[in-house]
């Protein structure tokens, strides 16, 4: 009998290491993340081409040969080749600052938690933004956009008009080397390089990444770790590499509209308008089979590949301007705060900065509800100035991670809307550091009511982040949402997330029959242990 | 008790004996891989966590289809229809009679190698508790496709609760079923029996009709 157990035993042992081999193999396939995602693939080949040479030496042209004394003298030169440059920039919001419904936008109604408003281009202080010479509305300035070199065109010439008609020899010379650094930075165009956006778009708020938190100065020659597509060292992406342009007109969010209306790849339709990560990764882009591609139809790309943002350079959090105004020996003060940034100012209240931020997360099909200075609030709880717009049970939303900005700002007891005050100039808050006048002036600007009675209000305010999107081996762990607490998830509710979610009956009934069962095991076995022995003694 | 009236009999074929280890393997795995999606515990982390138990249902599910195919075709589904005869008497054992010495109202034998407490046990089991844990754990990971079938309208939740009230049922049946396998004449009498397929069993107690999985001849 002995032989035929053994003979047996080692029949099972053949069988079971068998399975076990075949099981690991298969568990080991499951595991394996060494070969590249077919998404990544996808995207390199969509975007190998090079980026296309110019045709034109701009220096030997003879209309920019010439001695400019203003800026508009430079646009006229631009345009006397690029003949419908102007009346194409023109329609774009980055001219218009006007949103399609004409209620939204910078020029329009629209307010935020930072500086308020800019009064339809009245607070003056806003237009260092806007895309004209010397702050007007008069002439385009292409170069804030196609300008290769680093100049300031408003010192450069004021300095020039001042010194042209002397004659001391000392200032000709300046002045020729002032002609001709204008003449040199004419000359020297192209096509929008990072540093361009990012002259406003990275200082938005009045300061490197006061807004934006995936948006800031570090992404002006950012490394690959920072963000995988713009880094220098990895695939050196200008902003326009997904921003596209079709005459002058750049994709990008617009206020109520989403970025991109369909989410198409390139390799469906090589029309697409706005390049977004589906469109060269599409919309399975982890490896075959692997859970990360079952999450595209409700989580975005971004949820995951942007664990934190603001990684190099902090960003501001909160703004009180209710704290605003107190003067220290009746002057106004500044204090510095963490990451030497300023969290005091007499003139704008208080702020808080930070750095390596995980992002909350919403619902958003790529459209942003917001309030504007004509729609009625409620003050009794923190007003959203803007949030996402979706809902977990729409098809076109995604989870997304967003920066929220809160602050608090006046708004107007009798009339329940939002204050916009102007801010810059001689009669400006922060010049005069009086609320009543500064908010009447700026109600007066928007030809809005206000019935002098105001205080403020906590709001918040939001920015989908999907910049600096990090390398994989930094994407933000399953186990980070699928947790029962404190996941990046836990606010979202509405639908059934496995890990966080669980029945609290089944569970509590499950576990107390488990422990029912070690507890009756237990016991019966103790009872069969005491009975033999009692049989034993019995039997003696 | 073993000694002269003990009979040694092959109880277990090879393919049952495959079957119940490898099973045995699969659960285990699910059970320790579900319960830490589950977040009972942290062992292998939650997306291998995960993919392990991803795998291990779907070659659960692949096996079992084998498992029904065997059972069919041997006639061995018969051990599985459920009798109350004796069961009164089984149960009376396992509370009072074991403790007292008492040979098992009803001992294995060839065509009955389970008693009525077990065939009832092991038919709701593989009747109806392992089919719908495969069932449901097959929808929970096919949830992607739920759109297309048609079925979208069924709560993820739904499918949740009744996965994890049977993971919890399997939890508890693994439990008391390791213990069980211990109350033969030896500590590891049953255990044995399932590995090398022979067990011993007490001598000359008459096998009634009732008991006898009656097999059919098959035409050849």
């Amino acid at each position: 009998m002995k032989i035929m157990i053994r003979q047996h035993f080692t029949r099972w042992l053949i069988l079971a290491g068998t399975v076990i081999i075949l099981f690991s193999g298969m568990a080991a396939t499951a595991a394996d993340e060494s070969s590249p995602a077919p998404g990544r693939e996808m995207a390199r080949q969509a975007t190998k081409t090079k980026r296309p040479g110019i045709t034109v030496d701009h220096s030997r042209l003879p209309a920019l040969n010439k001695p400019f004394k203003s800026g508009p003298e430079i646009t006229k030169a631009c345009q006397s080749c690029h003949t419908e440059a102007e009346s194409q920039f023109h329609q774009t919001i980055h001219w218009t600052w006007k949103a399609d419904d004409n209620i939204r936008g910078k020029a329009g109604h629209s307010v935020n938690n930072f500086c308020i408003s800019s009064n339809k281009m009245q607070d003056k202080g806003c237009l260092s933004c806007h895309p004209g010479w010397n702050k007007s509305m008069e002439s385009i300035n292409c170069l804030v956009c196609h300008g290769q070199k680093d100049i300031n065109w408003e010192e450069s010439f004021n300095d020039l008009k001042e010194l042209s008609a002397s004659k001391d020899p000392e200032e000709v010379e300046i002045a020729k080397e002032l002609r001709d650094n204008i003449q040199a930075a004419a000359q020297s165009v192209g096509r929008p390089e990072r540093k361009n956006c990012g002259s406003c778009h990275f200082y938005g708020g009045g300061g490197d990444g006061v807004k934006h938190g995936d948006l800031d100065s570090s992404l002006a020659k950012p490394n690959k770790a920072l963000d995988v597509h713009m880094g220098i060292d990895g695939q050196n992406f200008r902003c326009t590499r997904c921003h596209t342009t079709k005459l002058h007109s750049i994709a990008g969010r617009i206020y109520t509209a989403p970025a991109a209306t369909h989410r198409k790849s390139l390799v469906e339709d090589d029309l697409v308008s706005k390049i977004t990560c589906e469109s060269c990764h599409t919309a399975t882009p982890h490896k075959a089979g692997s859970k990360p591609n079952d999450h595209t139809d409700k989580v975005a790309c971004q949820s995951c590949h942007i664990p934190t943002f603001a990684r190099v350079n902090p960003t501001k959090m909160s703004w009180d301007w209710s704290k605003a105004g107190k003067l220290k020996d009746g002057k106004p003060f500044k204090t510095v705060g963490a990451y030497g940034k300023e969290d005091y100012l007499s003139i704008k209240g208080e702020m808080k900065w930070e750095k390596n931020i995980k992002p909350e997360y919403f619902w958003f099909n790529g459209s942003i509800d917001d309030v504007t200075t004509k729609d009625i609030i409620d003050p009794s709880k923190r007003v959203a100035v803007s949030r996402p717009a979706g809902n977990w049970n729409d098809k076109n939303s995604r989870i997304f991670p967003f920066k929220i900005h809160r602050g608090s700002q006046p708004y107007d007891k009798v009339n329940k809307t939002l204050l916009a005050p102007i801010l810059s100039g001689n009669e400006g808050y922060w010049t005069t550091l009086d609320w009543p006048s500064a908010l009447s002036k700026g109600q007066q600007a928007l030809g809005l009511p206000f019935s002098g009675e105001f205080d403020f209000v906590e709001t918040s305010y939001v920015f989908p982040t999907t910049h600096m999107v990090a390398p994989r081996e930094n994407v933000v762990k399953c186990s980070e949402c699928h947790t029962k607490k404190d996941g990046r998830l836990a606010n979202l509710a509405g639908f059934y997330m496995p890990g966080r979610d669980r029945n609290r009956w089944i569970n509590i009934l499950g576990w107390a029959a488990i422990l029912g069962s070690l507890i009756g095991v237990t016991i019966h076995g103790l009872g069969r242990v005491f009975a033999a022995r009692n049989v034993k003694k019995e039997n003696k | 008790m073993s000694g002269i009236n003990m009979n040694l009999i092959y109880l277990y074929s090879r393919f049952e004996r495959f079957w119940h280890w490898f099973q045995s393997v699969l659960i285990i795995l699910l059970l320790a891989t579900g319960f830490e999606i589950y977040g009972a515990w942290k062992v292998l982390g939650f997306r291998n966590a995960v993919d392990v138990h991803s795998y291990t249902g779907l070659t659960w599910l692949i096996g079992f289809a084998f498992f029904v195919f065997w059972i069919f075709t041997t006639g061995e589904w018969r051990q599985y229809i459920p009798t109350t005869k004796k069961m009164f008497e089984v149960i009376r054992y396992y509370i009072y009679g074991i403790f007292k010495g008492e040979s098992h109202p009803v001992p294995k034998r060839k065509d009955a190698k389970h008693n009525p407490l077990q065939r009832l046990t092991y038919l709701s089991l593989a009747a109806l508790l392992l089919p719908v844990q495969m069932l449901t754990g097959f929808l929970y990971w096919s949830y992607n496709s739920w759109s297309g079938w048609g079925i979208s309208f069924v709560p993820l939740e739904a499918m949740a609760v009744i996965h994890m009230a049977g993971a919890f049922a399997i939890f508890q049946f693994l439990i008391i079923h390791i213990y069980m396998t211990t109350t033969g004449h030896t500590i590891f009498a049953h255990i044995r029996a399932m590995i090398t397929g022979w067990e011993e069993v007490v001598k000359e107690e008459k096998v009634e009709d009732w008991e006898k999985a009656i097999v059919k001849p098959r035409p050849s």
